[in-house]
């Protein structure tokens, strides 16, 4: 997030898209929530109705995969009404006449064929945020979780950039990450493309600097991505170390993954549970788990926060760092010599600037949010208040494309998938969880009632769905939360593995699989 | 324009005397404010510092020179050059004799801690107060719901006192409005809209009331089940294992079993919300299919235990084996974005220092 969390309570005007907050964030939703008592307007893009989509003032059921045509719109509508920011764009950003140049065409009548919601409301949604002072934008997986997910991001940065609503309280841009520590994953530098600090592979200066601290020579250019290796298993890369991800049941493509990881000649698995990754593994390793491990964690607002263990691990569970430490030691690999989660972090702090103001004793109260530069470094809440990382702000020139597979008369349903508010990714938690079953005990497809009615469905029976990729048997549940033509489900359960039809397609810039469009075809078991 | 005179009155500090001594306030700050500030121990049962003030108690009401009756300090905003008394004689009298009342009408006062954070603060008042007396006995107010099977949420509103905390924070702090009042004195009730069980209302089971009720009316189902568990209740501060927001918790355990959580009012994330992820679903630790040894694959196909050196010289051999049969870009690492920096940072560093590739990457993109 560009915006600490307290700034939710503070936008004018609220833009949430592909965010299904209550359910997903529900305590970040309490502050919008808050906000919207306190006056604020909201326009939530979304195809279903949800209870965001019901509190908001403004509700665009946007077609899925449709969200770069609606943001080129209201862009369109923000520079033709003259609601920009022009100081701003001048003193602050690049690329700003082109992009203003490039929005005149899409008017919100084209999107509306698109979007397949009316122009009018698009033009409102646009004079909304264009006037908003401040206007915030919120996002999630809805956004990135598309071929064109970075062209879905481009295009919310170019609304905040022409609207000069970065760097301002209550404003900004702000994903909310969907996992504990995603952020801090990225953080740590467990991404292809960036050391620890985000400091960039393919810069030389980097490279010799990790080199020369891990002793050995590290290549000058990016890695492949976890979607690229998965598809080169049995074909390039042989060997996996995987550590607490349930790979199979959340990746798209179930079989495709599967297949991928049977054909590896080595696979280490380290999680708390024998998850249906791990039983493909050569080598299953116990690890301690949240309650009974030292650590730290960053929040979605780069919050670095010190997590504490209460109880003593279970059996002879270890943490995950101890585990990789052992891996590397018996290799002969020098640099892993820790003797408590604290040295390795405090490493972590010393190798990356955005840390390098802290260490373990430093991050006790959750006071910092990074970039922490130097030790007197306050922290920073909000990004981009004076300048941008890279000094100008640039706008992107994005045009719209159709998601890798559209409906046809075979498959002429959208299926998209997202979260629940009482399960958490692949259940291996909430599952285990007394009582989350007295309120979510299965998996259910949500039909509209006139879908449901002309595909000969009934509510709480069996329907067959099928893609391009296989098919699943699940149960029924009509409602009008998602509207006519678009089908949803989570990917929760792994007795309805949805993922078997999902993956038609990847963003080609972040490889971020497609898990919201899918067409798919469904009919009565 | 603002003139010099003006300019300084605007500069100086707001005053007034809370038992006799001066002291400064803020424009806006409560009476109860500014005493709590200074140390002032005024009893409350209806207050919640992060929900409007509600002044339904009147346990917390100080005198204030030139007004006849005594005033709620919660409700009543502090003005230049009052004069307040905090603690005479007939205001600890009257308190007292209100805490008697409220103590008459409960079923229990004793309740245990386990039922919630705030669960303790009727108790606490009355032992302070000696307001056991029984000199009220009689009429009870509210009656338990004890329909509801919903595993989280003890409804026992023989122990309510209506001091309408959990419908005030539902409603004001996480906008949901799930339950509300129903009747007056004696007959008041909590309920849902309809009288429904709380599954089927716009309950989301965050827990906030639960953990705003100062009487344990309202317990945390899932910690009371260790009620006779043996062991003092010890908390650790750390952060919810769920989602990104990143919510400060206070982990309840007792000896080696972690038996509930309490949110963290001063966490900077979450100012004491959570959800129902954060607030309920702790116990997946401690489930009895967690995974207790490490286990390798033999001849036979299938995994089984062993001890932690073959486990590790096993997995580092399979690697070495590979990476000299096939190259150094033949193996990958994948991080989990759950687990702590400490593992993620491990990870990387040994992909990098060990194949000098950076073939790693996390699950942020599934
Ligand atoms: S249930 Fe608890 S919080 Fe709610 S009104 Fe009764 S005493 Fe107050
Ligand atoms: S659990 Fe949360 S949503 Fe449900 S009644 Fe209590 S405060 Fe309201
Ligand atoms: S605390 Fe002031 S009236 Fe209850």
């Amino acid at each position: 997030m560009s915006n600490p969390l307290a700034d939710m309570e503070k936008p004018d005007v609220i833009f949430a898209i592909g965010t299904n907050m209550t359910e997903c964030h529900p305590v970040a939703a309490t502050r919008l929530k808050r906000a919207l008592t306190a006056g604020a307007t909201m326009i939530v893009a979304d195809p279903r109705q949800t209870r965001l989509a019901k509190m908001a003032h403004l509700h665009l059921p946007i077609r899925v995969g449709s969200d770069v045509a609606l943001l080129l719109a209201m862009a369109h509508v923000i520079q033709r009404e003259g609601l920009i920011d022009a100081s701003f764009i001048e003193e602050r950003t690049a690329g700003g006449n082109e992009f203003l140049q490039h929005v005149k065409e899409f008017t919100p009548e084209w999107a509306s064929d698109i979007c397949e919601v009316p122009a009018a409301d698009i033009e409102k949604a646009g004079l909304l945020y264009g006037k908003g002072n401040p206007s915030a934008i919120y996002y999630t997986l809805g956004i990135t979780e598309h071929i064109c997910g970075v062209d879905n991001v481009q295009s919310l940065c170019n609304l905040a950039l022409m609207t000069g609503n970065l760097g301002v309280e209550g404003g900004g841009i702000n994903p909310m990450r969907g996992q504990n520590n995603i952020q801090g994953a990225g953080d740590c530098g467990a991404v292809p493309n960036n050391f620890p600090g985000f400091q960039p592979c393919d810069h030389p200066e980097s490279t010799e600097k990790f080199s020369k601290l891990y002793q050995t020579e590290i290549d000058g250019t990016k890695g492949i991505t976890k979607v690229t290796a998965l598809d080169n298993c049995g074909k390039g890369i042989h060997a996996m170390l995987i550590d607490g991800e349930n790979t199979v049941v959340t990746d798209p493509d179930k079989n495709h993954c599967e297949h991928a990881l049977k054909s590896l000649d080595h696979l280490v698995v380290i999680d708390i549970f024998m998850t249906e990754t791990a039983q493909l593994a050569d080598v299953v390793f116990p690890a301690t788990a949240w309650g009974e491990t030292d650590g730290v964690q960053t929040n979605t607002e780069r919050r670095v926060q010190r997590l504490r263990a209460a109880v003593p691990p279970v059996g002879e569970a270890k943490p995950d760092w101890w585990i990789v430490s052992e891996i590397a030691k018996r290799m002969g690999v020098p640099g892993f010599e820790y003797e408590s989660a604290r040295d390795v972090f405090n490493e972590l702090c010393e190798l990356s600037p955005i840390y390098a103001g802290l260490d373990w004793d430093r991050i006790e109260d959750s006071e910092y949010q990074w970039p922490v530069p130097d030790r007197d470094h306050p922290g920073t809440p909000r990004l981009h208040e004076k300048e941008f990382k890279n000094g100008r702000g640039k706008f992107t020139v994005v045009g719209y494309r159709d998601p890798a597979e559209v409906i046809s008369d075979e498959f002429p349903l959208w299926l998209t998938t997202g979260r629940r508010l009482e399960a958490y990714h692949s259940r291996t938690q909430t599952g285990r969880s007394a009582g989350i079953e007295y309120l979510l005990s299965h998996e259910s497809l949500e039909v509209h009632p006139d879908d449901a009615e002309a595909l000969g469905l009934v509510h709480g029976g069996m329907a067959k769905m099928a893609s391009a990729r296989g098919e699943i048997e699940i149960e029924v549940k009509v409602t009008d939360m998602s509207p006519q033509g678009t089908v949803f489900t989570s990917f929760s359960f792994a007795e309805v593995p949805v993922n078997i039809l999902t993956g038609s397609g990847y963003d080609p810039v972040t490889q971020t699989a497609e898990l919201k469009v899918c067409p798919v075809r469904v009919e009565p078991a | 324009m603002i003139s010099d005179l003006d300019a300084q009155t605007t500069e100086k500090a707001l005053m007034l005397t809370l038992d006799g001594e001066k002291v400064s306030f803020e424009a806006g700050e409560t009476i109860y404010e500014v005493a709590e500030r200074h140390r002032r121990e005024i009893p409350t049962l209806c207050y919640d510092e992060r929900l409007e003030a509600f002044g339904a108690c009147r346990l917390c009401i100080v005198e204030v020179e030139g007004i006849r009756n005594p005033v709620a300090s919660c409700t009543t905003q502090a003005t230049e050059g009052m004069v307040i008394q905090t603690k005479t004689e007939a205001i600890e009298k009257h308190r007292k004799t209100l805490l008697e009342l409220v103590a008459s009408e409960n079923r229990d006062v004793d309740v245990n801690q386990l039922s919630g954070y705030a669960s303790q603060e009727l108790k606490i008042l009355v032992d302070r107060y000696d307001a056991r007396s029984g000199r009220f006995s009689g009429k009870k107010s509210g009656t338990s719901n004890t329909k509801d099977k919903n595993p989280f949420i003890l409804r026992d509103y023989d122990n309510c006192i209506s001091c309408y905390r959990c419908v005030r924070v539902c409603a004001e702090r996480e906008g949901d409005y799930a339950i509300n009042v129903m009747n007056r004195g004696f007959d008041t009730q909590i309920i849902t809209e309809f009288n429904n069980d709380l599954r089927d209302s716009e309950c989301t089971f965050c827990g906030q009331c639960v953990q705003t009720c100062p009487t344990g009316a309202l317990g945390d189902k899932k910690a009371l089940r260790d009620s006779d568990t043996e062991g003092e209740i010890e908390k650790t501060r750390t952060i919810c294992p769920y989602c990104g927001v990143g919510c400060s918790v206070d982990m309840l355990s007792k000896g080696d079993k972690i038996v509930g959580i309490q949110p963290a009012m001063d966490g900077p994330a979450n100012e004491g919300a959570l959800c129902i992820k954060g607030q309920f679903a702790f116990d997946f630790i401690q489930n009895a299919d967690r995974l207790k040894k490490p286990m390798i694959r033999r001849e036979d196909g299938e995994l089984h235990e062993c001890d932690w050196d073959e486990a590790l010289n096993f997995a580092a051999a399979g690697f070495a084996k590979v990476r000299d049969k096939f190259g150094r870009h033949s193996v990958y690492g994948i991080a989990s974005g759950r687990a702590p920096h400490e593992a993620a940072y491990t990870m990387q560093k040994y992909i990098r220092a060990t194949y000098g590739t950076n073939y790693i990457d996390n699950c942020s993109r599934a």
